[in-house]
């Protein structure tokens, strides 16, 4: 088994109890004419800058960015192919291409991380979710592509 | 973790009008949240995109991804804001999607990347720390390949040699809480440490390792990894105790129940 395997056994399911509310789904504008953000758990940080653990505020990044640390606190993922390749993790570089190709509409101005360490998830619907919602409908986003690590 | 997180903001999202699909790397872990529309890639984690340098095939993800878009629409919790102009659309069913991507990537953390360790050229000096220097030019090497550079929480790699005398101080003798590490923050310099290295491990590589190999190459080939399991056997029975022994080693380098 390998060592991700091992790990995705060993955290399992959810525990049973959480309740959420049935899931909403919208209908965006064609791919074609939309504006795509992308939203990470992956701690993206500028160096100096590292991260709170457990923390649910995000950060915001301009699309030219490219002084980004992979600074998620984590030790159980692997980190050489983000250090190659941010697009691994951060497409950045592909959604510019479909951008040019006319596959979708427009890169969002901004993009945004968090970091996936934190076990209290209300605060993510009620409190940073929504906020981050806000901020990047005043971007003009329309559909939110989100990466783990 | 953060498959977790990523299928509760992708909820938080589309309650509030942004249609959202999510990369997924824990299939359970998000059948338990239930993100709206999710595309489960069972890839080694912290590679949601699967292969590094590898446009076209990153592109065949996100492709599968942005196809869940098609996916029917849902009217909104009672709860969730109205849905901005020209996006409602008429409801079909109150499942999740979650779509497995076909390929699997497996990670190689058993096999450490081959590389050179360099040989030990100061005997007046700790090991990890000229090891640390002595792997300086292979940094640079590693860092002109990948460009933006990885080190630089709490130490640049000008400091980061010296920032690991706190740990052979420790190895040593010395409490563990008696001693002084750069920035304060035991785990993000551990990690800037594990930067520096894999870093360099890309630097005295010609290729794209598979998914942890530089990671297990750290821990099991360098001076370095051999201090930090030291550091960990001294400090793991501590009193007081030490309060981050998950982030000395990965789950995947050790036998030791850290979970």
């Amino acid at each position: 088994m390998s060592a991700d395997s091992d790990l995705r056994a060993r955290v399992g399911a959810i525990p049973p109890g959480l309740d959420f509310s049935p899931v909403s789904r919208v209908k965006p504008p064609p791919l074609s004419q939309a504006t795509v953000a992308i939203v990470t758990t992956a701690a993206l940080a500028h160096p100096g800058e590292p991260w709170a653990d457990q923390t649910h505020d995000y950060r915001l990044f301009d699309r030219d960015d490219a002084r980004l640390l992979l600074a998620h606190n984590s030790t159980n993922f692997d980190r050489s192919g983000f250090a190659l390749d941010r697009n691994v993790v951060y497409p950045i570089d592909r959604l510019a291409e479909m951008e040019r190709e006319g596959a979708i509409g427009r890169v969002a101005p901004r993009h945004a991380s968090f970091i996936g360490s934190t076990f209290e998830l209300g605060t993510f619907l009620l409190d940073t979710g929504p906020r981050l919602a806000a901020d990047l409908r005043r971007d003009g986003v329309d559909v939110a592509l989100l990466t783990p690590v | 973790m953060c498959t977790r997180t990523v299928s509760t903001l992708s909820r938080a999202l589309e309650a509030a009008g942004i249609a959202t699909v999510s990369l997924l790397s824990n299939r359970k872990q998000a059948e338990g949240i239930g993100p709206p529309r999710g595309l489960y890639c069972a890839f080694p984690l912290g590679r949601p995109l699967g292969k590094p340098l590898d446009p076209a095939y990153q592109r065949r993800v996100l492709d599968a991804a942005f196809a869940l878009l098609d996916a029917p629409a849902l009217q909104a919790s009672p709860s969730s804001p109205s849905p901005r102009p020209g996006s409602a659309a008429a409801p079909e069913t109150t499942e999740p999607l979650i779509v497995d991507f076909p390929d699997v990537i497996e990670d190689e953390a058993d096999q450490p990347l081959a590389c050179p360790i360099p040989p030990r050229l100061d005997p007046n000096e700790a090991p990890a720390i000229a090891e640390a220097r002595a792997l300086r030019p292979a940094y640079e090497r590693g860092l002109a390949r990948t460009g933006a550079p990885q080190v630089g929480r709490v130490v640049d790699a000008d400091g980061l040699p010296e920032a690991i005398r706190p740990f052979v101080a420790v190895v040593d003798g010395a409490p563990w809480n008696a001693v002084e590490y750069a920035g304060g923050r035991i785990g993000e310099l551990l990690l800037d440490i594990r930067a520096y290295y894999e870093t360099a491990a890309l630097g005295l590589s010609d290729h794209v390792p598979a998914a942890r190999a530089s990671e297990s190459w750290y821990h099991r080939k360098t001076r370095m990894g051999d201090l930090l399991r030291r550091y960990f056997e001294t400090v793991k029975q501590a009193d007081p105790p030490f309060p981050a022994l998950f982030y000395l080693i990965p789950l995947s380098q050790t036998e030791e129940n850290l979970f």
